[in-house]
């Protein structure tokens, strides 16, 4: 079970009823739940999508792409049935906020998910979480059977004449499966490889019919815009970027956890007042702003509001909310290994520019890291990760290649105290030598 | 499609998979959730549930080894009754995942991917499994164990071997 945390600056809206007991339908509807979906069947799907776009509501799964456009470019009329996916395969490292929405407030998915429906036409939503998180699952199947109980699933919903199914599905581990096109792969009970777009998902999506995929904190927030309106929400974050987040703050710092801040909110203040600041007399080394595809910010970068436009402009990525924090004893070396392995094991192959770079890139980094690299790897380490930017079908390709740019630019003297067989000098870090997985 | 008679699935996990077939807009979107939930039940993909589940589905053999080959939950052969899966990855390491992993090689005495003697348990290093706020972090099977030290995850070992 996940634990929760509380700091004042907290705004909770998308997290006001965790802890309260809201998988529990009579309590859900007690803290004002299946509200928001009233007031959507009473806008029409005009009126929805023009309230997701004054909420200035973003996707929070990484790419920052506003909600209520992309809703917007599902076709009125179609030939397949539409779909409404939502995205739970979290698993960009540094990112832990799904498991509390769907541990806490599993409705809200559901709620969000009949929005969305109503807002493209659809009948029928899935509901994709990542295998590992098979008491999430439970905790879901239970809360679509209670709202099929009520009504508020199936026939005639809430008295509208509409018809809405959910269906809450397993994935079995691959982050690439968290990729679109990859998941509606996974979904179609394949390999998940992602499909060359165009056409876009509301095109050719799911079965290929028009379909929206969000990710899952995307579409928990959508009640809560219909609860308190768009304009209200847009307002409790930044310019063009409306709203609240979960922040996921982990690694060296004194109080990690997941707190809900408004969009903007101050880095450095996320991690020194409510993270609790740098522990055990450390002080800051770097910040991964947005899970492990961000790349890292030095120290001195981070005195920058946390919205996309923002951590834009400083050369990283909001991406999933997944802020890392790095101390002074961290081996940068070691982290961008670590960084990358993870991305060799879960390329899936399909792009030979991710499938051969990642390798590529681990295998240097391994022997670099040991103290087996020579001057012009450090180059070389730059050059691969460069020449994969922008050649693959997904982004995972980028996701591991832009860290490692930013590890080499922003740590280049720490690559060269690597060099000439010297032991890493970072040596505080743990010697159980990274094993292959 | 005649659905095939059962032959090593438990009645309730085939009155399951019955339902589950019939859920989706396509009969193979069942494939995933079906293979783990076979799995849970019987250890691991083996033959004859390969050739079962690909009946069900309508399917061949290779269509569903394909599938299994991509994703890391599915296995192909027996581990401990209690699957420990260590993070390592990035938020884990910085708060010492790569020490609890090699802690629990030592206590159990087997390496990554590797299963003790008496098939209690078995140990692998794994990716990001989404508790990076509660580091470092484990799941055995299915159940998650967070803010782990060596001295707590013993205790956890602990737990799982008295229930054997």
């Amino acid at each position: 079970m996940a634990y929760l945390v509380s700091h004042p600056d907290e705004v909770k809206v998308l997290s006001f009823r965790f802890g309260k007991g809201a998988t529990d339908i009579d309590k859900y509807l007690e803290l004002d739940g299946y509200t928001a979906v009233r007031k959507a069947i009473g806008l029409g799907a005009e009126g929805i999508i023009a309230e997701m776009k004054t909420s200035g509501l973003r996707g929070r799964g990484g790419a920052g792409f506003p909600t209520g456009l992309k809703w917007s470019f599902v076709p009125k009329q179609a030939q397949k049935p539409k779909y409404v996916l939502v995205n739970g395969d979290e698993s960009e490292p540094g990112t832990c906020k799904d498991r509390l929405i769907f541990e806490h407030d599993p409705h809200s998915v559901i709620e969000g998910v009949i929005i969305a429906g109503l807002a493209i036409g659809s009948k029928m939503g899935f509901i994709y979480l990542r295998g590992e998180y098979r008491y999430l699952l439970k905790i879901m199947e239970k809360a679509i059977d209670d709202a099929y109980a009520k009504g508020f699933l199936g026939k005639n919903i809430f008295g509208s004449g509409l018809d809405f199914d959910v269906i809450s599905h397993t994935g079995a581990g691959a982050y690439e499966v968290g990729e679109e096109s990859a998941l509606m792969e996974s979904l179609e009970g394949k390999r998940g490889i992602p499909r060359i777009r165009p056409p876009f998902p509301a095109v050719v999506g799911l079965y290929g019919g028009p379909t929206i995929i969000n990710n899952a904190e995307t579409l928990a927030s959508v009640p809560h815009i219909f609860r308190i309106g768009g304009a209200e929400y847009a307002k409790l974050g930044s310019e063009r970027n409306g709203g609240t987040r979960l922040f996921c703050l982990s690694g060296n710092v004194a109080k990690p956890g997941v707190y809900e801040l408004p969009m903007g909110y101050n880095l450095k203040k996320m991690i020194y007042e409510v993270g609790g600041g740098i522990p055990n007399g450390r002080s800051l080394k770097a910040v991964v702003p947005g899970g492990s595809s961000c790349p890292a910010l030095l120290a001195k970068e981070i005195d920058i509001g946390m919205d996309f436009d923002q951590v834009g402009k400083a050369g990283s990525m909001l991406g999933s909310g997944g802020v890392v924090v790095l101390d002074d004893t961290v081996c940068m070396v070691e982290f961008a290994l670590r960084t990358m392995k993870f991305y060799q094991h879960e390329s899936c192959g399909w792009c030979i520019p991710c499938r051969e770079g990642t390798d590529w890139l681990k295998k240097t980094l391994t022997r670099f890291h040991a103290g087996g690299g020579v001057a012009k790897d450090i180059d070389n380490i730059r050059y691969l990760a460069q020449n994969m930017l922008g050649r693959t079908f997904c982004p995972l390709g980028d996701a591991a290649a832009m860290p490692t740019i930013a590890f080499v630019d922003k740590f280049r003297k720490e690559f060269e105290d690597h060099l000439d067989g010297k032991p890493c000098p970072y040596a505080h870090q743990p010697e159980a030598a990274l094993v292959g997985i | 499609m005649s659905t095939p008679i059962n032959t090593i699935f438990s009645p309730a996990l085939a009155a399951r998979f019955d339902r589950l077939v019939t859920i989706y807009p396509m009969r193979r979107s069942a494939l995933i959730p079906m293979l783990l939930y076979a799995q849970d039940e019987v250890g691991y993909l083996s033959e004859q549930v390969i050739s079962e589940v690909a009946a069900r589905i309508g399917i061949t053999e290779l269509d569903v080894r394909d599938v299994i080959t991509y994703y890391s939950l599915m296995r192909t052969h027996p581990v401990g009754k209690y699957h420990v899966q260590v993070c390592t990855n990035i938020s884990c390491m910085l708060r010492g995942g790569n020490e609890l992993l090699a802690h629990c090689k030592h206590r159990l005495g087997i390496g990554n991917k590797e299963t003790t003697p008496d098939k209690v348990f078995s140990l692998e290093e794994v990716e990001c499994i989404g508790a990076c706020s509660w580091a470092p972090a484990a799941q055995v099977n299915y159940d998650f164990h967070e803010n782990l030290t060596p001295d707590s995850m013993d205790k956890v070992l602990a737990d799982y071997r008295a229930r054997t």
